[in-house]
């Protein structure tokens, strides 16, 4: 039997195929959270991974596959003690990022939209598209402790 | 007064509709479309909207449900009312600072705090 030691310095990796289904998005949350908590992640760490996933298991669904039922949102992690990566694929055509106008412009305050991938950039210590715009790899590094 | 409102409670209170959240985690698109909608009726249905949201409870929150409170807002503003957000958690008051939206929304820490003066300009 595998100590709790043991499988904390192990790394979790896990990759699912999602549909647009809380339940199912619930689920994959929970195992992630549960892997970062016993790999002693902060609560606020958790808090920032956990919103940072859903933003972009929504956008994935959202925008990327424009809400069609019949496409998938895939999402693979790696956590290990030092670091947690994430990688989400949707089936969508793809976007620029750069041309997501910044919703943080007095002028664009009012516009509802359009603030999911600046949340993620934020939260998280790294995160990038992929050609062509459907696949984001983001990751957070767990801060040294003094 | 409550409403039988599934994902929200409304209590009246001297004129302010006040505002609590069932659920712990606003995330759920569907949840939050309800809640959207609801809101907006209730905002549409007042001649000068006097609304107070408290974020008491809430532990997540994702930009949808943020996309949500600037509709609300924005049609309070319209209808020559006003749109108060209270008691939220410091994590997700992080989220309003990342996303610049405590310039555009009135936040207090508490209820009481938010209740003193409203409705005036």
């Amino acid at each position: 039997m595998t100590s709790s030691h043991n499988l904390a310095d192990a790394a979790d990796e896990g990759s699912v195929r999602l549909r647009e289904d809380n339940a199912e998005i619930e689920q994959v949350q929970v195992r992630i959270a549960e892997a970062l908590e016993r790999r002693d992640y902060a609560p606020a760490a958790v808090f920032a991974i956990r919103l940072s996933i859903e933003e972009a298991v929504m956008n994935g669904f959202q925008h990327g596959n424009r809400a069609d039922p019949n496409k998938m949102v895939e999402v693979r992690w790696s956590i290990d003690q030092a670091r947690a990566n994430f990688h989400i694929l949707d089936e969508g055509e793809g976007f620029d990022p750069s041309a997501v106008p910044d919703p943080t412009l007095d002028e664009n305050l009012e516009i509802p939209s359009g603030r999911g991938l600046m949340l993620i950039r934020a939260y998280m210590t790294d995160a990038r598209y992929h050609d062509p715009g459907n696949h984001l790899e983001m990751s957070f590094r767990k801060p040294v402790a003094p | 007064m409550s409403t039988e409102a599934s994902r929200i409670r409304v209590t009246d209170l001297q004129g302010v509709m006040r505002v609590e959240f069932v659920d712990r985690d606003i995330l759920d698109e569907a949840a939050i479309r309800q809640i959207s909608s609801e809101l907006v009726r209730r905002v549409d249905a007042a001649a000068s909207p006097l609304m107070l949201i408290s974020f008491r409870g809430v532990e997540h929150l994702s930009s949808a449900a943020l996309g949500a409170l600037i509709t609300v807002n924005s049609l309070a503003k319209k209808r020559g009312g006003q749109l108060r957000l209270s008691d939220i958690k410091p994590s997700i008051l992080e989220v309003f600072v990342i996303t610049k939206l405590n310039k555009l929304f009135h936040i207090s820490d508490t209820a009481e705090r938010a209740l003193e003066g409203f409705g005036r300009k």
